[in-house]
């Protein structure tokens, strides 16, 4: 049991005025674990990942991301996370290697780092041929993983992705969750939040959020035991309702 | 810390290039506004065409009409007969002032016996109508004098007067002051505004402040590109103004420089604070429209002179607009080649403006990441 604690919360709550969006979560993420967290839109989902990044103050409890408290640490809690949104966010008008360079510049890395993880990037992704293309040029599925690679520049210990398959057809998504396997494999901690219950299943452990509260914790296969369903969507449905 | 702010402003540079919406509102809107400003809205005019209603027909009226003629800036249209063509003219739209001339003129003038010329203008254009007005009193006050002097009369009062900083009222000299002043505003607050929405609608903006980046310094790398250019765009008019239209610059041009990069600052600063407020890029080009560009135009005495306007605007104009400060340390400078000393309340007032919108920026910038 002497795994590393990557991401460690107690009774983490968040408050706005007399609403609860999240209360008092406490659950512990391993290093190297794909740990999805899902919810319905309005759970909390959003609010407690935001604490978890550094953007939001916890109005309670403690939360530890990478050693770093998120109540007084976020600066050093942002060194050392990595985080993709839905939407991508790349620029549209930068060729793939500005990006590159864009976000690996504002993390702070040397010319000869950023040097480096461009071709890294460019050749693990096999995006040498379209480097010097505007993003806008290129296929969803493409900028999904360039996106990801990009949130990964600075070798973080934890990346959270929030959704990060939202409007992709599911061949593109099975082939990213390749990716996410590959990088949880390398000791990095993925924290994955989806409405895609068939990717629930790809996670090592998943929680469920309901009304801010965490409502089930565990792997998908004991979670679909303890709630006997057949598959996670079905283990979600019960939860909700 | 500068290397990070160098790769920002790199990449704010490719959006600026890439995007030629933003490169024509950056180098075309002013160039053009410019041109437009100094060619086609000038207060000054040309022969305007005029019609004579002489009930004299002596030899001193028609000194007189000929007199009105030759100053270039009337042409005569028609001389009537009676009365009910006066309207005529002004309906079919060919004569802009009618000038009637009573009945022994030439006796009166000389005789002096009290004596009145009847000026009818078009007073669906008032500003025309009272500078046509005023030209024509002046030729005939003018042609009096020039007439009267020669037999001596001691008892008239000649009026002479000159204009100074602008002796030939040349439009150009307040409306080149005026153009920098709005086209800084506008451009400055608008694209700044538009870039900052615009991360946030791409979501990128999520991303840059999940990165280690002080807000700070966000705000810095986005506003930074826009200053320089801003500032190459006052230049720019400047030229124009000074080479193209005349406007002279008798003032320290350093002093003149530090100005406009004072103003630029303080236009950024209102960019960073709309964007603040508005949550897309249509928002927040709406906001420095309405907020910024009508208050610039209307309010700061560049179009419409502060003694004409209602007093509550004329204390909103003069005090909240920051185009009004700047317009007179522009004038000031430019025109009346004064120092540092005399324009020093406005240059105060701009600074102070800027302090308190940097301010209010960057708390509401801050309280969006909670």
């Amino acid at each position: 049991m002497n795994t590393p604690i990557a991401i460690e919360l107690d009774k983490l709550t968040k408050r706005f005025g007399d609403f609860i969006a999240v209360d008092a979560i406490t659950f512990k993420v391993k290093k190297g674990e794909i740990f999805g967290f899902l919810g319905a839109n309005g759970a909390g989902k959003t609010t407690a990942i935001k604490m978890l990044i550094g953007l939001s103050k916890p109005t309670e409890g403690m939360g530890k991301v990478a050693g770093f408290n998120v109540d007084t640490e976020p600066e050093k809690i942002k060194k050392n996370i990595g985080y993709m949104s839905q939407k991508f966010s790349l620029y549209d008008d930068l060729t793939v290697v500005e990006n590159i360079q864009f976000y690996g510049g504002i993390y702070g890395l040397s010319r000869e780092k950023i040097k480096e993880k461009t071709t890294e990037i460019l050749e693990e992704l096999e995006l040498t041929e379209v480097s010097k293309s505007l993003v806008i040029s290129l296929p969803l599925g493409w900028k999904q993983r360039l996106a990801f690679a990009i949130s990964m520049v600075h070798d973080p210990e934890i990346v959270f992705l929030d959704e990060p398959t939202g409007g992709v057809d599911p061949r593109v998504r099975r082939q990213f969750w390749e990716t996410i396997y590959q990088v949880a494999e390398k000791g990095r901690t993925v924290f994955v939040t989806t409405h895609y219950m068939d990717e629930a299943e790809y996670c090592d452990r998943v929680s469920i959020m309901v009304a801010g509260k965490i409502e089930a914790l565990d792997t998908p296969h004991n979670l679909k035991q303890q709630f006997e369903a057949t598959s996670m969507d079905e283990v979600f449905l019960k939860l909700a309702r | 810390m500068f290397k990070i702010f160098k790769a920002f402003v790199k990449k704010e540079l490719y959006h600026i290039i890439r995007d030629k919406r933003t490169l024509i509102i950056l180098f075309g809107i002013p160039i053009v506004q410019v041109l437009l400003f100094g060619y086609a809205v000038s207060t000054e005019f040309k022969d305007a065409s005029i019609d004579v209603l002489d009930y004299a027909k002596d030899e001193t009226s028609i000194q007189l009409i000929q007199h009105i003629q030759s100053s270039g800036h009337f042409t005569l249209n028609k001389v009537l007969t009676s009365e009910a063509d006066i309207e005529s003219g002004f309906k079919e739209g060919n004569v802009a002032l009618v000038m009637v001339i009573p009945k022994d003129f030439s006796s009166d003038f000389y005789g002096n016996n009290p004596l009145t010329i009847q000026l009818i203008a078009d007073g669906s254009d008032p500003n025309k109508a009272n500078t046509l007005v005023q030209y024509t009193t002046r030729l005939i006050q003018s042609f009096q004098k020039n007439k009267l002097q020669q037999i001596e009369n001691p008892f008239l009062i000649t009026v002479e007067d000159r204009m100074l900083y602008n002796p030939q009222l040349i439009s150009a000299y307040n409306f080149i002051p005026g153009t920098i002043a709005f086209i800084l505003l506008i451009i400055s607050a608008m694209l700044t505004s538009l870039a900052i929405t615009r991360e946030k609608e791409l979501g990128t903006m999520e991303i840059l402040l999940v990165s280690p980046l002080p807000p700070l310094l966000i705000i810095l790398g986005k506003v930074t590109p826009y200053a320089l250019l801003s500032f190459i765009d006052a230049i720019l008019v400047l030229i124009i103004g000074h080479f193209v239209f005349k406007v002279p610059l008798l003032g320290s041009l350093i002093l003149l420089l530090l100005c406009c990069l004072l103003y630029v600052i303080l236009a950024l600063s209102l960019g960073i604070f709309i964007s603040t407020k508005a949550k897309t890029q249509q928002q927040a080009m709406l906001a420095s429209m309405m907020g910024l560009m009508l208050p610039t135009m209307i309010l700061s005495g560049f179009i419409f002179p502060f003694s004409s306007m209602p007093q509550v605007l004329q204390v909103i104009g003069s005090i909240v607009v920051p185009a009004t400060y700047f317009i007179e340390i522009l004038k000031a400078v430019m025109l009346r080649g004064v120092g540092f000393q005399s324009v020093v309340i406005e240059i105060a007032i701009l600074l102070g403006m800027t302090i308190v919108l940097l301010a209010l920026a960057l708390k509401n910038f801050k309280i969006r990441l909670e």
